[in-house]
């Protein structure tokens, strides 16, 4: 809604209680997402719905878990991460069948599927535990195992309301998301969703199916919910999410929640992971995946983390001294930009020259040595300052600094700046262990 | 008790224009696209993206094991080795004349141009040919090897920003086809598709390389350039509705993921299917954000991604 359209619905009173001087000044912040609508105390019932209902996110926020790894999905509000950016990194969730014959070995498994990205941890976030025995009571076990062996929320997968009632008895506390209420089971899976207050997955036979049941389900009350169209083609899967996604941000009721997407091409188990990364970038609010094996689920995680960085913020680590190994004052010192994919690249090629050093990443404000050169963010002046001021100085009892070989340019001008003698390294980072030998070592 | 769900369909007013390599019978074609990648219910995906393995005129030093494996017995002849390529599938040929570079063996336009007449004479499919990355070099060899494959109507890398017009040039009289290359900046891009198609080179004979990134290592950049420039294309921005162009493996195959043996990063798992997982996973991931040409470099990417391709493309 505009801010003329808002003003429309306001009492028009000017009466100064939201702490705005006029209705008008009012609306503009309404629609700018910098007032709320509580703040007016004269509103209509009717102006008040309506104004709640667009303000409201467009696709809602769903949690699953309780307590520190409790995930969530939801809240998107565009369909390019250039528009804006991507909220909620999907959750990714691992397969367990309760037809396996060691649950409990499985769970340790996927409980170590978290990775070291960039100096922090990521990993799945969810165990999927499905009924495939059709056995109610195997089920539960298998659950029962699961849960105890994790701190990983769950979703229990079943179209069996007995299945997931025994299994909510056992894990109800740890809201799990139940999957999936159908055209046959939708009342029972609804009440039992309501009486444990955890999500709802509602699997549709299509579009139009799903929306359908959606409507049914949100009917009798409840609004923490997950689409499935029931597609299972990468081809219909891609058309699925976009399409729900574009009537989500269109406010298309009953599209308005996360979606939850299998990757689960069972003849052949590389193009599951393929199609779990399209999911990842394409709209899915979850993605299921068929392995626990560490190859398939690190590109995946890796791939989320791209995708859902905010390309608003550059990513930057602080400019100040790193210590690579356990340098010593005869240590080589290495400048580069503090964006934060050239800091890391850098300091891993150093370890991997197994040379202790000093690292001093520019504060570019995050951009790359090339970029931040071209922008006079990464000039001699910055870095002889920082060479003076970073405490460098009391740290080394020399006085030679590595520079980027793409900017091999500044040699002279640092050189007169600082004092310091100026060498040229290489221009890619990964020209580094070996110029680490052949320069500082030899 | 179904809800009729109004399908939103995208119509866009110009389509991506669809580039011609190769010569009849053998060619192969990129692009055409009348909306967003693979969204077939509402436009066209005419070409799926096209895969290019990548052969060099001297042997890598700095490729692993799993890799170099693939090709056993061939690389160190440039033609036999595109013939091994062209056995695996591939649609192209991308030919590197890594040997041109001063650090390598230095060698001269004629020699580069010796070998890259070799290797399309070995091969059926469409040829890609770039240089060594040197600049002042490139000039000069890709000029000699635009000579010698007159008339084989190839993809030539890369035109760039301070020296496009020579090898611009060079397409032009010859008759193939140009890479041009922009870092990760649509403006530079569009102006740099300007100044090129002003010296005379039809703008269905260009193809945008947006500088890729690896999975990990700086993917999402490309992936949000691409899909601007993919939407800006098909919004009606002839200077943009280029396909574009991916150089998946020198970017996948120089990461720690694909490199680093199990022995090393036990964590990570096993390195071959690691490997091929980066490639591919990159590969598909770009393919998303409009790319069209990807070049990889293990035949085990290669054959994941065209079934992928298949899948999404294929009822």
């Amino acid at each position: 809604m505009t801010g003329l359209d808002i003003f429309k619905l306001l009492p028009k009173t000017n009466c100064k209680k939201c702490g705005q001087a006029t209705c008008l000044a009012f609306a503009m912040a309404l629609a700018n997402a910098k007032a709320d609508v509580g703040q007016c105390p004269d509103l209509s019932d009717t102006a008040r719905e309506t104004l709640e209902a667009a303000s409201a996110p467009q696709i809602t926020l769903v949690k699953i878990g309780a307590g520190p790894n409790e995930t969530q999905a939801g809240n998107e509000t565009v369909l390019f991460r250039h528009d804006k950016c991507f909220v909620n990194p999907a959750p990714l969730a691992v397969l367990i069948s309760d037809k396996s014959e060691n649950p409990a070995a499985e769970t340790l498994k996927a409980n170590s599927l978290v990775f070291d990205r960039l100096g922090q941890m990521h990993g799945i976030n969810l165990l999927a535990v499905q009924n495939h025995s059709g056995d109610t009571v195997v089920f539960a076990e298998t659950v029962k195992v699961v849960s105890e062996n994790t701190n990983f929320p769950l979703i229990l997968i079943s179209e069996d309301p007995l299945a997931i009632e025994k299994a909510l008895e056992i894990t109800g506390a740890k809201k799990p998301l139940v999957y999936a209420a159908t055209e046959e089971n939708y009342p029972a899976m609804t009440e039992l969703s309501r009486k444990y207050n955890v999500p709802l997955a509602v699997k549709g036979r299509d579009l139009d199916h799903l929306a359908g049941l959606a409507e049914k389900v949100a009917a009798l009350g409840h609004r923490q919910l997950v689409l499935d169209s029931g597609a299972r083609s990468v081809r219909q899967v891609l058309a699925d999410q976009t399409q729900i996604r574009r009537q989500a941000l269109r406010r298309f009721r009953p599209f308005g929640y996360p979606t939850i997407a299998f990757a689960v091409n069972s003849r052949d188990p590389l193009q599951a992971v393929v199609e779990a990364g399209v999911y990842i970038a394409k709209y899915a609010g979850i993605v299921v995946l068929p392995s626990a094996d560490p190859e398939v689920v690190l590109p995946l995680v890796t791939l989320r983390l791209n995708i859902f960085t905010d390309p608003q913020k550059p990513a930057a680590v602080d400019s100040r001294i790193y210590e690579i190994g356990s340098p010593d004052d005869s240590a080589p010192v290495l400048v580069t930009s503090n964006f934060s994919l050239t800091y890391f690249c850098v300091a891993s090629d150093v370890e991997a020259s197994r040379v202790p050093a000093y690292i001093l990443p520019i504060d570019t404000d995050g951009v790359s040595v090339l970029t931040g050169w071209a922008a006079g963010k990464f000039t001699p002046e910055r870095i002889a300052a920082m060479l003076k001021e970073s405490g460098i100085e009391d740290k080394v009892a020399h006085r030679r600094v590595i520079i980027p070989g793409g900017v091999a340019v500044l040699s002279g001008k640092l050189h007169d700046l600082s004092g310091w003698e100026v060498i040229v390294g290489p221009v890619e980072s990964s020209g580094i262990p070996a110029f680490l030998k052949r320069r500082w070592i030899a | 008790m179904n809800v009729a769900v109004n399908i939103i369909k995208e119509k866009y007013s110009n389509r991506i224009n669809e580039v011609v390599i190769g010569t009849d019978p053998h060619t192969v074609k990129a692009g055409g696209d009348s909306t967003l990648p693979f969204l077939l219910f509402e436009g066209e995906t005419p070409n799926r993206p096209l895969v290019a393995l990548e052969v060099w005129d001297i042997e890598p030093k700095q490729w692993p094991e799993i890799l170099t494996s693939e090709f056993k017995g061939v690389m160190s002849n440039p033609a036999a080795w595109a013939g091994k390529c062209e056995e695996y599938g591939a649609d192209l040929i991308c030919l590197t004349l890594a040997g041109s570079h001063p650090d390598n063996l230095d060698s001269s336009p004629a020699q580069c141009a010796e070998t890259a007449r070799a290797v399309a004479d070995a091969v059926k499919v469409p040829l890609i040919i770039m240089g060594c990355g040197v600049e002042e070099k490139d000039v000069q060899v890709i000029g000699e090897v635009c000579k010698v494959l007159e008339g084989r109507n190839c993809l030539v890398g890369c035109a760039k920003q301070d020296s496009y017009k020579t090898i611009t040039a060079s397409c032009i009289v010859h008759g193939h086809n140009l890479i041009v290359s922009n870092p990760l900046d649509i403006n530079i891009a569009k102006q740099l598709n300007i100044l090129v198609t002003e010296m005379g080179l039809p703008s269905n004979r260009i193809v945008i390389d947006p500088l890729v990134g690896s999975l990990g290592y700086g993917l999402e950049y490309a992936y949000s350039i691409m899909e601007r420039i993919r939407i800006s294309g098909l919004s009606g921005d002839k200077m943009l509705a280029m396909p574009m162009f991916c150089q998946i493996g020198q970017e996948v195959w120089k990461t720690k993921e694909a490199s680093s043996p199990v022995e090393e990063t036990p964590e990570w798992g096993d390195q071959a299917r690691r490997a091929v997982l980066w490639e591919v996973v990159t590969a598909a991931t770009l393919a998303q954000a409009g790319g069209s040409i990807m070049v990889m470099r293990h035949p085990g990417s290669l054959k994941q991604f065209l079934v992928h391709m298949k899948n999404l493309m294929e009822e």
